[in-house]
């Protein structure tokens, strides 16, 4: 049987993880290809209806990665994730899908060998949940 | 405002068990303001009922609407398509709302998406508290702008009582002893001989104990 593959949206602020993929790029790290980036202008522009949006058009995880505590370039838009982040985690909690398909990091865009161990922690942990519960169902279904 | 709280999504999901095709439909109002019941939550809890249905394995339909007042039939009249084509109705805004969207659409099932919990301030963003319980004659006049009805505990008018201490409320150290915050005031504003003033048993038939209240204005009806 093929191995699950996961599928794995992580938004990436533009000043820190962003440039921290592109390092890492750059560097000629290998990491998981299950990472499809989307760039934000800063964390704080994510909002709860965008992790809702990947999770319910089939992503099996959701990865948030934002500058360091402290280190925003918009003071605070981490912090705002930070909470937004929790919140998803808590809703999805209640209706059966796993709190961990949705976590925050914290990087700085010096950090490319980061990046790529952010990118197989993800992968790695999400293998082990195993497929979205919403793919699962229709399993032949390519949703993303 | 008028400040209400979204359901349980359990709950929801419970009320919404039997249909197929639903329209949630959120207020412009009060509670989009208190990050409740506007378009952004309509969408929100649009994404999560799908989510969980799909989880379920038994699709459903989500339209989605938000309105500038429920609370008003011109507004709530322009749902009239969408409404027609739903199995249900889930309505986030407050009690008001919910039940105009129902005298609007008579064979329509208008379901609440939310809880409405009370009269109140924004006092941070994301914090909410009460200041006013609707009681139908106002006295902050008398009350250096405070209202001892919806802030304190016991409703008393002549206060504090014996639990107040160092400026909290007995039920609770994080709730202010309205009394305290009334005597600070009114002895910031040189004003503490109002409270020799005593307050005679409060007329409570305004505050909805003599029945459902209505304010009519013959000048204004058509």
């Amino acid at each position: 049987m093929k191995e699950f593959e996961p599928k794995i949206i992580a938004f990436c602020c533009q000043y820190c993880a962003y440039a921290a993929a592109d390092l890492a790029g750059s560097m000629r790290l290998k990491y998981a290809p299950n990472i499809r980036i989307v760039l934000v202008p800063c964390t704080g522009r994510i909002d709860v209806i965008h992790i809702l949006r990947a999770v319910e058009n089939g992503a099996d995880g959701v990865l948030v990665a934002g500058c360091l505590e402290g280190g925003c370039h918009f003071v605070e838009g981490n912090f705002k994730a930070k909470n937004r982040v929790r919140y998803v985690k808590n809703l999805l909690g209640r209706i059966g899908i796993e709190e961990e398909r949705v976590e925050m990091f914290n990087l700085s865009s010096a950090e490319g060998p980061r990046f790529a161990e952010i990118a197989n922690e993800m992968t790695e942990r999400i293998k082990t949940l195993g497929p979205s519960p919403l793919r699962r169902e229709n399993s032949t279904e390519e949703n993303i | 405002m008028i400040i209400a709280e979204m359901k349980p999504i359990e709950e929801i999901l419970d009320m919404i068990r039997s249909y197929q095709r639903i329209l949630i439909v959120g207020c412009k109002g009060c509670v989009a303001v208190c990050s409740t019941g506007g378009p952004k939550e309509v969408s929100v809890l649009g994404s999560l009922l799908r989510i969980a249905r799909k989880k379920e394995g038994r699709d459903i339909v989500i339209d989605e609407e938000s309105l500038d007042r429920q609370c008003e039939p011109e507004f709530v009249d322009l749902a009239g398509d969408k409404v027609a084509d739903a199995d249900a109705v889930l309505s986030l805004a407050c009690g008001a709302g919910v039940q105009m969207f129902a005298e609007r659409f008579q064979d329509k099932v208008v379901l609440p998406g939310c809880n409405t919990t009370f009269l109140g301030v924004t006092e941070e963003l994301g914090v909410w508290s009460e200041r006013c319980a609707g009681c139908g004659n106002c006295i902050l006049d008398k009350t250096a702008g405070l209202c001892p009805i919806a802030r304190c505990s016991k409703q008393l008018l002549n206060g504090p009582c014996g639990g107040s201490m160092n400026g909290k409320c007995e039920i609770s150290k994080d709730v202010d002893c309205v009394w305290q915050l009334i005597i600070d005031r009114l002895t910031r504003l040189n004003r503490l001989e109002m409270l020799e003033e005593i307050f005679p048993v409060k007329d409570w038939s305004p505050a909805g104990h003599g029945g459902p209240r209505k304010m009519v204005r013959e000048d204004l009806k058509t």
